[in-house]
């Protein structure tokens, strides 16, 4: 065992690198949610669900910051859309999530 | 003036019975008045580390229920002069504790002209906790270097920032020190362990002290003996520096390095 690991060089297995690299993306993202103020979840949450009435996105497609200047607070929204046009797979037909969203409003057109 | 200091993590297990004796038995042993509390209602632990589990007769419930007095209540160490513990309670909860009721206790110890509160939280970010770091001026944040730990401490560091007396009375901040218990510079060397800086990195604090893993900690507690006073420890020296650094020396943090291998220890370690 020692004369093995003695050649080895010992950056195969840097954990330690991999801890602060997901640690870092968690608490940067656990902070914005403890200083923003209590309506920012729900905000976010609201401005997701409009989103996806047109387009089909992710839970984790809408990233919301709040960053306090000097006398004015800035909401900076980024929201990542799906790449390929997704009303159409490459054989043509409706993908499911438009399908389904097809199915939703023409729910809701005849429900009003 | 008395200050209030907080020992606190987020997170069991990272050292803050332990790490409570030794902040209040050294700062004791310069010749500060010092008290150390246990917050832990229900699960109290202070009195063991602190070897005084035969002699706790009140506790802190007792005393914020006005059931016995402050003399009764406190113990005093037998080691070390101007040295008092104060046990929590080990048949009630934590539900026992309020802020009025805590509040004091708190101006009690001021007038008995203590230099030094100890607050011994318990882990979690619950009443007890919040309890522990209400009435604090600095806070100790005891960190391991393993991600729940960092991640729990970045999470009572944000409890302190707003829910401590200092932000809802708009006053300056809680003054803020950065402990890391259970390093292993080998292990940091080798790449498996997250390093001091990656810690101070990640928390933005300033760094009050590394203290090494060692098995004097364990042998310390299970005699019922700080381990700051175990001075051929490097525990105890470690701690001993933080005491410095907490009082306002400027002192280089010891304890960092891997020992250095010699050639046959590496071929055959």
């Amino acid at each position: 065992m020692g004369i093995f690991s003695f050649f080895k060089t010992g950056k195969e297995d840097q954990s330690a690198r991999v801890a602060k690299d997901r640690l870092q993306v968690l608490i940067a993202h656990e902070r914005t949610g403890r200083n923003g103020p209590d309506y920012l979840p729900m905000l976010k949450q609201d401005i997701l669900d409009v989103i996806k009435k047109y387009v089909a996105v992710g839970d984790d497609a809408l990233s919301v910051q709040l960053e306090s200047q000097d006398n004015c607070d800035v909401l900076e929204l980024n929201i990542t859309l799906p790449e390929a046009d997704d009303s159409a797979d490459d054989d043509g037909e409706p993908s499911e999530s438009a399908r389904r969203r097809a199915m939703e409003r023409r729910q809701e057109a005849s429900a009003s | 003036m008395t200050k209030t200091i907080v020992v606190t993590s987020g997170k069991g297990g990272v050292g803050k019975t332990t790490t409570s004796a030794s902040i209040a038995t050294g700062l004791a042993k310069r010749g500060f008045k010092t008290v150390v509390i246990d917050f832990d209602v229900g699960l109290r632990n202070l009195d063991l580390v602190m070897g005084c589990e035969r002699r706790v007769v009140y506790d802190l419930v007792n005393l914020v229920n006005q059931e016995a007095s402050l003399h009764q209540t406190l113990i005093k160490d037998k080691r070390i002069e101007n040295l008092y513990i104060l046990p929590a309670s080990q048949t009630r909860d934590k539900d026992a504790l309020t802020i009025e009721g805590i509040a004091r206790v708190m101006h009690k110890l001021k007038k008995s002209d203590f230099d030094y509160i100890i607050c011994d939280s318990p882990a979690g970010i619950e009443k007890g906790a919040k309890m522990a770091l209400y009435f604090a001026d600095e806070a100790i944040v005891t960190t391991n270097p393993e991600v729940s730990s960092v991640r729990d401490s970045d999470r009572i560091l944000g409890i302190l920032q707003s829910e401590s007396k200092r932000s809802k009375m708009n006053e300056e901040p809680v003054k803020e020190h950065l402990l890391i218990t259970r390093y292993n510079p080998t292990r940091v060397k080798d790449g498996q362990m997250l390093s001091v800086d990656d810690i101070v990195d990640l928390l933005a604090i300033p760094l009050l002290g590394i203290i090494p893993e060692s098995p004097s900690v364990l042998d310390c507690s299970n005699a019922g003996k700080p381990v700051i006073l175990d001075e051929e420890s490097e525990a105890g020296q470690a701690y001993s520096d933080a005491i410095d650094r907490l009082l306002g020396e400027a002192k280089p943090h010891r304890f960092m390095e891997a020992p250095k291998k010699g050639f046959l220890a590496r071929l055959f370690g």
